[in-house]
């Protein structure tokens, strides 16, 4: 009978967290921001895959890093979010609930698998001060390892994090308008370590949770749309 | 959640029969063995035609329990997403579980896909429910739906009208299911006008649900002491339309004002 190599799990952890963060630094940012009518996600990305979705009437996603994996977590998220509301109803769908959910998955995935997700996610979800029990916006980043961090006006995920940080700690305040989230944003992404500098408007993905919408709040602007916005 | 080893497609039907069986809902055992059947509420009268811009679907409000009521305002006319309507007739309990199974459906697919259903992918969704309640409508508790929608690729509106076995059949003009349906349908049979306009098409259906309130007990027609209104939408390039009650109230004043004995 054979036995396992001992392998100090300090070590290891750490050597899987090493690992995760270099895959996650490869990926380009992207800034979640509250306007005043909602909030906004703006990501570097020309292609057609997308790095945002929509998950229930409230709830939007956003994931760096690799794509097959932040993309499976998005289609949980739809599956468990259709399944909770379909089983209670619509407004029983939280996005507080769904961060926890992501949460343990990423959690036991990081503790139990050989390879960790090189993954980074956000789950925004839009309050309403109209609607009892939903009056508050909602951003909760979840990192690699199943950590979730509750975000205040604006959150940033992917390799520039630590340096757009700080520029946009000193440039969000409260009741932007969409026009002035998006142009924040869009400079933002483009001071990032690894952004494009010079970035063309046609190059961003962005979406909103816009609380004045009826029904499903997530919107999906179109390129064209953008550039107006951005002028 | 299950994760990499979950149901990875994009039907939320079968998701909820790998994945979450408790949740499925078994639509064939949902029968008492033959002749034990309680009574339930049943919905009756719907129609649905197509017109310039899209389709129309309506309905009156009433469901009947046997020959007593089971509801006076009962929802009959559903839109299972932007582009689409179901109206439901007989076994009310699983007819408005399919359409809500079904609004659920077609927004699943669109969030995992990123593409809506074409609105042929829809009413093919709808015929394979009615199919797996075939057991149940053995039983006495058909449900028999109109769906309609607005193609988008076709650039029109298109009608279906289904069996229980699932059978699925696209109709040109118009169509009606439930109690008073032979009415409605021969009321529009005299009325239907192709490529009619926005009023035109509400007062053909108004009037068709009006003649089968007339002739059908069940059918509910318009509720004048308790102001109950039959409910029309309409679907188009822009979306769905909800026809508010004022105009409703309107155009049957009309339709009741041509069928007044002189001297009434």
């Amino acid at each position: 009978m054979s036995f396992p190599f001992y392998v100090n799990p300090e070590q290891m952890t750490q050597d899987k967290a090493e690992f995760a963060r270099k895959g996650i630094a490869r990926g380009k940012s992207i800034v979640t921001l509250e306007y005043d009518q909602g909030i906004v996600m703006v990501a570097e990305n020309p292609t057609r895959l997308h790095k945002l979705g929509e998950v229930y009437d409230r709830i939007c996603f956003a994931g760096v890093g690799k794509f097959s994996e932040f993309d499976r977590l998005r289609k949980m998220g739809v599956q468990w979010a259709d399944v909770e509301g379909y089983r209670f109803s619509r407004d029983d769908v939280r996005g507080k609930a769904l961060a926890n959910v992501y949460s343990q998955v990423l959690g036991e995935e990081f503790s139990r698998s050989m390879k960790p997700f090189e993954v980074e996610i956000v789950v925004a979800e839009v309050g309403d001060p109209e609607v009892f029990g939903h009056e508050s916006n909602s951003l909760f980043k979840i990192g690699f390892d199943g950590t979730v961090q509750d975000h205040d006006g604006f959150c940033v995920i992917g390799g520039s994090e630590g340096s757009l940080q700080s520029h946009m700690e000193s440039n969000h305040r409260a009741g932007l308008s969409l026009a002035e989230a998006l142009a924040l944003g869009w400079d933002a992404l483009q001071r990032a370590e690894n952004g494009t500098p010079d970035l063309p408007a046609a190059s961003l993905e962005v979406c909103t949770l816009d609380r004045t919408q009826n029904g499903r709040k997530f919107k999906r602007l179109s390129r064209e749309v953008v550039g107006q916005l951005l002028g | 959640m299950r994760f990499w080893d979950g149901y990875k497609g994009s039907s939320f039907m079968e998701l909820l029969d790998l994945d979450f069986p408790q949740l499925a809902p078994d639509l064939g055992a949902w029968f008492a063995p033959a002749g034990q059947l309680p009574p339930t509420a049943h919905g009756t009268t719907c129609v649905a035609l197509r017109w310039d811009e899209g389709a129309l679907v309506a309905a009156d409000r009433l469901a009947t329990m046997g020959y007593q009521v089971a509801s006076r305002d009962i929802e009959k006319v559903y839109a299972t997403d932007q582009y689409s309507l179901m109206a439901i007739a007989g076994a009310a309990g699983p007819a408005i579980e399919m359409a809500r199974l079904l609004g659920i459906q077609f927004e699943h697919h669109e969030k995992i896909e990123g593409e809506p259903l074409e609105l042929e992918g829809k009413a093919n969704t709808l015929a394979s429910l009615i199919k797996q309640n075939l057991p149940a409508a053995m039983q006495g508790l058909a449900v028999v739906p109109l769906f309609a929608g607005y193609d988008r690729r076709r650039r029109t509106g298109r009608v279906w009208k289904y069996e229980i076995t699932g059978g699925r059949y696209e109709e040109l003009e118009f169509d009606s299911v439930g109690s008073g349906s032979i009415f409605a349908k021969e009321s529009l049979k005299k009325s239907f006008q192709t490529a009619a306009g926005r009023e035109d098409a509400i007062r053909m259906a108004i009037q068709a649900l009006t003649d089968a309130a007339d002739e059908d007990r069940g059918t509910g027609g318009v509720d004048l002491e308790r102001g109950i209104y039959p409910r029309v939408k309409l679907v188009s390039d822009g979306g769905i339309e909800d026809v508010g009650d004022e105009e409703i109230a309107q155009v049957h004043q009309g339709v009741l004002a041509s069928r007044r004995r002189p001297g009434a």
